[in-house]
């Protein structure tokens, strides 16, 4: 009967209840979704390999470096395999987020480098014998319906021209944590495009990716690929490729904290709704409170009737609130388009959100339930709510 | 009936407003034998709810001693004076002061909810209670959708459900029309005959004293010599 006290007494003011659940679920919803942009943010980090090292021009990753570093450091002791990766930036159809997508601009070992890209032998292949021939994810595939065989018409930005590739192979992620909207092209055959449109020899490596058989000597391997190339025209910079990712989180680094602080206002903001309502509630039933002290019912139990009721409140509003969480995600990651290759709602965010809607339950009750285990008696019975 | 239930000596209870302190009961020394029903009457202001809540255990003096069946309740702690509340003393309050969103069966077994016993003689107890104050086709109902006369019903029914020795009624008909206020005190009369329990009923209404044994007289915090 206790519970059904409980319940009741939620839903006496039905309007201010409704309103009150809605904002919950709207805070706790805009919560979850503000930690997984967060979490979005960082995904090309965390499915970044340990045994993978990427090496880069230490002035900035817009100037390349020659391309015959790459037998240099293949040289290195530890090192397995050295691939070249230039990011090409072109276009498709138009400039819009929609139809971005990474292309990059590789050479063969790339696909060794990389076994949770899962790609058809016979794809490969194809894609290995056709200079024009490229390799697109499976998200990317099924995003935009390309198909093997199909013509893809690409805009040159950072290398001018109309590129027209034909697609050879669709590869697979291994699992969910891994991204598949790019697309891969020879990197001989920028080579090839880019040494006709200069007039002289190009071979520019963007980036290389090394990596190691040894994952804890990365720290070593890095420092010794950086040495080899000292006081060189194109010193290096190697780290891993987690760290290198990082690198371009940090750059939007204020954005991320920027969502970090706001995820948890809107925690604080809902905070303030519940305490509000906690407390008109407590205040109106100041009588009901002294009548069931009086009949010989503690302060501690009346105090544990509003706990209670602010808790079972957030409960509902926070339950619906993360149900909604998985269903708007989605949308949201389609309506971004490439932007966020991965976003979902992790066990963490969810976990954040129950303790989030836990915690405003509770400290709303704080103030309203002391005062109502503390009100005398007499003063409680003539208070008319 | 010559036993001494409520023993009163020398008390006197004060309230502060702002700086100022007002006197609200000076000296009362007073005896209530067991099983007596008695009207604590005066004009507004005379102290009478004031001593009604001393008894009752839900405030205490200043000063002065106050037992109850021997027990001087005035040294009790909160905690033992709500247990001794459940034990002891059921409430008729003038508005009734039932929760709105329990029906009237649930607003009966509230106390019986501090005690060990079982649902099921729960049930028994609330069902009989309900049935003597001439409710028993209403257990069903909320209070929104009961007369003030049915409510008032309602609310000694979970006075009496723990069997206290001591019913305490702060206007309880204060709230009624003449024929509604008639049929409660007739319910307390049947109490007291009946039952034996020991009420003492503030009012303000002439015709309600009638249904006492004793009529009590305050002015000014004082008792007034019968």
């Amino acid at each position: 009967m206790l519970l059904k006290l409980v319940l009741k007494n939620i839903f006496r003011h039905k309007l201010r209840s409704l309103l009150t659940i809605v904002g919950l679920v709207v805070a706790i919803l805009a919560f979850g979704l503000l930690r997984t942009v967060v979490h979005a943010w960082y995904a090309g980090a965390d499915m970044a390999s340990a045994n993978r090292l990427i090496t880069r021009n230490a002035t900035s990753l817009v100037f390349g470096m020659p391309a015959y570093y790459r037998e240099r450091i293949k040289s290195i002791d530890g090192v397995t395999t050295v691939a070249i990766s230039n990011w090409t930036g072109g276009l498709y159809k138009d400039e819009s987020f929609r139809n971005f997508f990474a292309q990059f601009a590789i050479t063969d070992e790339y696909w060794s480098q990389y076994p949770e890209f899962i790609a058809r032998p016979e794809e490969l292949a194809a894609w290995r014998g056709d200079r024009r021939g490229v390799m697109v994810g499976r998200i990317l595939a099924d995003q935009h319906g390309f198909k093997v065989g199909d013509t893809l018409p690409i805009k040159g930005t950072i290398y001018p021209g109309n590129w027209d590739f034909v697609i050879r192979g669709i590869y697979e992620p291994k699992d969910e944590t891994t991204v598949t909207r790019q697309m891969y092209l020879h990197w001989e055959y920028l080579n090839e495009r880019m040494k006709q449109r200069i007039g002289r020899n190009w071979d520019i490596a963007g980036v290389f990716v090394v990596t190691i058989a040894d994952g804890s000597r990365a720290a070593e391997i890095s420092r010794a690929i950086d040495a080899e190339f000292r006081n060189s025209l194109a010193e290096t910079l190697t780290e891993t490729e987690k760290a290198f990712q990082l690198g371009f989180v940090a750059q939007t680094g204020a954005i991320v904290t920027a969502l970090k602080i706001v995820s948890f206002v809107v925690i604080v903001i809902i905070f303030a709704v519940v305490a509000n309502t906690m407390a008109m509630t407590a205040r109106e039933r100041l009588a009901e409170y002294a009548t069931l002290k009086a009949l010989g019912f503690s302060p501690g139990f009346v105090a544990a009737l509003i706990v209670a009721e602010s808790v079972l409140m957030t409960a509902i509003g926070g339950l619906i609130g993360i149900a909604l969480s998985f269903p708007v995600a989605a949308g949201f990651k389609q309506a971004m388009g490439s932007m966020f290759p991965i976003f979902k709602v992790t066990e963490e965010t969810v976990m954040l959100q129950v303790a989030s809607a836990l915690a405003v339950g509770l400290l709303a009750a704080v103030l309203p339930s002391i005062r109502a285990a503390r009100v005398k008696i007499v003063d409680g019975l003539r208070y008319i709510g | 009936m010559n036993e001494t239930l409520v023993s009163i000596t020398h008390l006197s209870k004060s309230y502060r407003r702002g700086e100022q302190v007002v006197p609200v009961l000076r000296d009362i020394t007073l005896e209530i034998p067991r099983g007596d029903f008695i009207a604590l009457m005066g004009p507004s202001g005379s102290g009478k709810s004031t001593l009604l809540n001393l008894i009752a255990g839900i405030d205490k003096p200043d000063s002065g001693e106050l037992l109850v069946g021997g027990q001087d309740i005035t040294r009790l702690g909160e905690s033992e004076l709500a247990d001794w509340r459940a034990a002891n003393v059921g409430f008729i309050f003038q508005f009734y002061n039932l929760m709105p969103v329990l029906s009237a069966f649930e607003n009966v077994e509230l106390p019986l909810l501090l005690t060990s016993m079982g649902k099921r003689e729960r049930r028994v107890r609330v069902e009989t209670a309900l049935t003597l104050v001439g409710l028993a086709d209403r257990m069903v109902h909320y209070p929104n959708e009961l007369s003030g006369g049915q409510q008032q019903r309602v609310a000694i029914a979970r006075a009496l459900i723990s069997d206290p020795t001591l019913i305490v009624a702060d206007e309880p008909t204060g709230d009624l029309d003449r024929k509604s206020a008639e049929e409660i005190l007739g319910l307390m009369r049947r109490l007291n005959a009946e039952m034996g329990k020991t009420i003492i009923m503030v009012t303000h209404d002439a015709h309600a004293v009638q249904s006492a044994r004793h009529v009590t007289h305050l002015e000014k915090g004082e008792l007034l010599a019968a």
